[in-house]
């Protein structure tokens, strides 16, 4: 193939992968991010956005040019070249795409370790998944930024930001899935063990938590609201569910 | 036939009174009609097939050997088919075979398709509309079940059941017996899942993977789904074992394994696959029945049984089972793409091995379905890399088809050619979103979302049904005799291919922002792009109507096509359209590899009775490699 014909090629593949990295990039693909866990997960996002833009810009490319330059006129009846390949080519396209398949791999290892470390201090809330409801329970514990003076149930998830927070998932039926999108964290409740799931969440609001694994009739419903407060704001009310007085605050006024 | 459906009756009020009978006896309630139970309608639902295939004739020579009767070896006598109702018998012609799979296949295409529009219809809005939540389960779990187990693996299994023996110069299958048996189980398996539907508690509704302990808990319906997946995978693992032996041994002389097609590689592969991945997904299916009505507690965890197991063997076949749904397709394009762009397939060694490995490897990564199953958290590691690897093999078969094109003439007017290059766009969209979801932090997110819902939706449409597609367009003159109509064939692939990118090019946002899949309703601020999905799935699905229309009018009035309307290569083309009923008259001589477009005087077979050309060397071919 003539040099400038590959050049042009190289620059269209870039050009094309510019463009669609750029307009991928900008979609807000995850929404809100509300924990800590989400901006990793968000950066990793990003970057196979860009080598897939790149992988799909290279096929775009190489297709479109073929179409259009070796398209057959009508009545042509001939056969085209017998390249049957290329060594060096075929050794490229598969040494090339195991560095990034495994450049991948190795950056989203280091990711899984980053959202999974465990502080030294974390909050325990036990979920409870059943057919077609979820409860949330708190044990009675303490630690520097947080403190539930009783166990106590909610209907509910209330957690305060800036705190890691290990959800134990539990079930009493069916298989389902504790999933808060703006948290990125999903894991199944699976009946006969305890699965475990590690938010820290770092962003104020309500959000909603959805089951994700198929538990029947109800499963599309299977909803629950979730609140991340600010740690005062928490503190308040857990008082209120636990009939106590805030730590550190005023013992009057709701949250 | 009539007798066939007089031994179903037969069979049926056999297994129906065995059960009766039995539990008369031992003084128990006659009628179980606990949720998981009704033996008497399980049972018939097992005698009854049996009594079809009985009646059928399936068992009729093996039956006589069996007892020592003196066996008549099989003349062929029945082989071709000259009415529509030679095709529903007990046939051992692999050609009325093949057409028997692919117009059954196509059936419930419609079926499952059909399903899908009534599922979007619900969709369209937030909200309960037509299909209340109990039923929508229902209908996605019959969906995917007919769409998986009686649509895309035994299609292909039909286009290879026509084309292979063909392909190689043999005059049929190794085992034709066997072949017809293996196809009347194909039917047996579909009613199964439809029967559901009418019997108490409604369609089995766990989903099509029918995860315990959903499922063991189940009305009677998810027990035919148990049934039917039975039927489907021994079906499919009879036709794997005819081709491994069919291909081993059943190749013309000349053909050695590097002289194969690349559809003969490609069913080969399939076909080991098959024989050692679905035996789990039969078993996994069999612990669910039994849990479900003789009370072992395989997935029970009250009684020591394990939740999470059933998933590691399920996937253990499923995994691997989604290379089944698409190797023999990558095999097809092959075909495809070098007779209409005329050019060997470009680096035809590693293509062939590129399909080896995508077995070995998928068979390694079937934990990546269960990132956030709770299953021991180490092995996701291992998975992932495995699961991202399995990118490369693909890879380098995209790679080399656009080489293919490369410095070809290609023919842009011919429906198999379009359907051959949209596939390689959408696959590669659904390759992409595939590794994505391979990498573990991304799935934590995006797993039991509407992202996978696009990614599975985009490798099996847009990679599986899109190759279908080429192959039935490439090979329907060779099949009938007839051309199709060739304007209709370009409407219904842009048609499908834009109804196919409106419908789920959307469902990977809808995923990322927060959208479960398997749901009846969702939150409003899904709406929008819901609806945009459905109009563009109604597209789709109207799409489809075109392309029955072009095949069974073409059948039956389609301008007369020859032998070989492509110039291709391959053996199959060598006969007339269609076929003579025993293929050949002589094995035909293998005499060079089969994708020698533009080498002057090379030739792939030559038919008996014709002139001896000086064979091509290989070693020194007419044009250098590049």
């Amino acid at each position: 193939m003539p040099r400038a014909t590959i050049i042009r090629l190289a620059a269209a593949i870039l050009v094309l992968t510019v463009v669609t990295s750029l307009a991928m990039v900008q979609v807000d693909w995850h929404g809100t991010a509300a924990s800590e866990e989400a901006a990793p997960i968000d950066t990793l996002l990003e970057i196979v956005i860009v080598l897939s833009s790149l992988v799909f810009a290279i096929v775009m490319v190489m297709l479109g040019y073929s179409l259009w330059r070796w398209r057959a006129q009508p009545g042509d009846e001939s056969d085209g070249e017998p390249i049957h390949g290329n060594t060096r080519l075929e050794i490229l396209w598969t040494a090339i795409p195991t560095v990034i398949v495994l450049f991948l791999a190795a950056w989203s290892w280091f990711v899984i370790r980053d959202i999974e470390a465990r502080e030294p201090e974390f909050m325990i809330v036990n979920v409870t998944g059943q057919q077609f409801a979820w409860k949330f329970q708190y044990p009675q514990q303490r630690g520097e930024a947080f403190e539930v003076p009783a166990a106590f149930e909610s209907t509910e998830l209330r957690v305060p930001t800036g705190v890691q927070i290990e959800f134990k998932l539990h079930s009493l039926d069916v298989l389902h899935s504790f999933w808060v999108p703006e948290w990125r964290i999903k894991k199944d409740a699976v009946p006969g063990i305890t699965t475990r799931a590690v938010v820290t969440p770092n962003r104020e609001g309500r959000y909603a938590l959805v089951c994700a694994e198929l538990c029947g009739l109800g499963h599309s419903t299977m909803r629950a609201p979730v609140f991340a407060d600010s740690p005062e704001e928490w503190a308040r009310w857990v008082a209120e569910q636990t009939g106590t007085k805030p730590r550190g605050g005023s013992a009057a006024g709701g949250s | 036939m009539p007798r066939a459906l007089f031994g179903a009756v037969v069979g049926g009020a056999f297994g129906f009174g065995l059960v009766v009978a039995l539990r008369a006896i031992s003084g128990l309630e006659i009628f179980q009609t606990e949720q998981t139970g009704y033996p008497h309608l399980i049972v018939p639902a097992i005698t009854a097939p049996f009594g079809f295939l009985i009646g059928l004739g399936a068992f009729t020579y093996w039956f006589s050997w069996a007892a020592g009767s003196p066996t008549v070896p099989d003349d062929h006598s029945d082989h071709g088919a000259h009415s529509w109702r030679d095709y529903f018998k007990f046939n051992t012609d692999h050609k009325v075979i093949g057409i028997q799979y692919m117009v059954t296949t196509l059936f419930f295409y419609l079926c499952g398709g059909l399903i899908a529009m009534l599922m979007r219809a619900e969709l369209a809005q937030p909200g309960t509309q037509i299909i209340d939540p109990g039923v929508f389960n229902g209908l996605f779990s019959t969906h995917a079940a007919l769409m998986l187990f009686v649509f895309i693996i035994p299609v292909f299994a039909g286009i290879a059941n026509y084309v292979l023996p063909l392909m190689i110069g043999a005059p049929d299958m190794a085992f034709p017996r066997l072949n017809a048996l293996s196809f009347w189980m194909l039917p047996i398996a579909g009613l199964l899942f439809i029967a559901s539907f009418v019997v108490p508690g409604g369609a089995f509704d766990a989903g099509w993977t029918g995860y315990a302990p959903l499922s063991t808990g189940a009305p009677l319906g998810q027990s035919f789904f148990n049934l039917g997946v039975q039927f489907a995978g021994a079906s499919s693992i009879a036709t794997a074992l005819n081709f491994l032996v069919t291909i081993i041994t059943m190749r013309a002389p000349g053909m050695s394994f590097w002289r194969m097609p690349l559809l003969v590689w490609a069913n080969f592969s399939t076909s080991l696959l098959v024989v050692s991945a679905t035996p789990f997904i039969a078993g996994a299916q069999f612990m669910v029945l039994f849990d479900r009505a003789l009370h072992t507690n395989f997935f029970d965890h009250l009684a020591g049984g394990d939740v999470v197991s059933y998933q590691h063997i399920f996937w253990f076949y499923s995994h691997p089972a989604v290379y089944i749904m698409v190797l023999p397709g990558f095999g097809i394009i092959s075909e495809v793409i070098s007779s209409h762009a005329r050019k060997p397939i470009f680096g035809y060694r590693l293509m062939a091995l590129a399909l080896l490995g995508i077995v070995v490897l998928g068979f390694t990564v079937w934990a990546h379905h269960m990132f956030v199953a709770g299953m021991f958290s180490w092995l996701r590691v291992p998975v992932m890399v495995t699961t991202v690897l399995i990118a490369v093999p693909t890879g380098i078969k995209v790679f080399s088809w656009l080489a293919t094109l490369f410095k070809g003439v290609i023919h842009l007017k011919s429906t198999a050619m379009l359907f051959a290059l949209g596939f390689i766009v959408t696959f590669v969209i659904g390759g992409i979103s595939g590794v994505m979801l391979g990498m573990v932090p991304i799935d934590i997110h995006t797993s039991d979302t509407y992202f996978v819902v696009a990614h599975f939706h985009m490798v099996l449409f847009g990679g599986s049904v899109f190759t279908v597609f080429a192959g039935l367009y490439h090979w329907f003159p060779k099949f009938t005799g007839r051309m199709y109509d060739e304007k209709l064939g370009r409407v219904h692939f842009w048609l499908t291919f834009a109804g196919m990118l409106g419908t789920f090019m959307p469902m990977h946002w809808l995923g990322m922002t927060g959208m479960p899949r398997r749901v009846a309703d969702y939150a409003a601020e899904f709406a929008g792009w819901n609806l945009v999905v459905t109009i563009s799935a109604f597209v789709l699905g109207v799409a489809q109507l075109i392309f029955i229309y072009n095949m069974a009018v073409s059948w039956k009035w389609g301008p007369r096509a020859g032998a070989n309307p492509w110039r291709a290569r391959t053996i199959e083309w060598l006969v007339s359209s269609p076929p003579p009923i025993f293929n050949f008259d002589e094995i035909p001589r293998v005499v060079g590899g089969p994708y020698e477009f533009g080498v002057p005087g090379a030739r792939h077979a030559i038919l008996a009775g014709e002139q001896e050309v000086t064979e091509v060397r290989e070693s020194e071919p007419a044009v250098a490699r590049e």
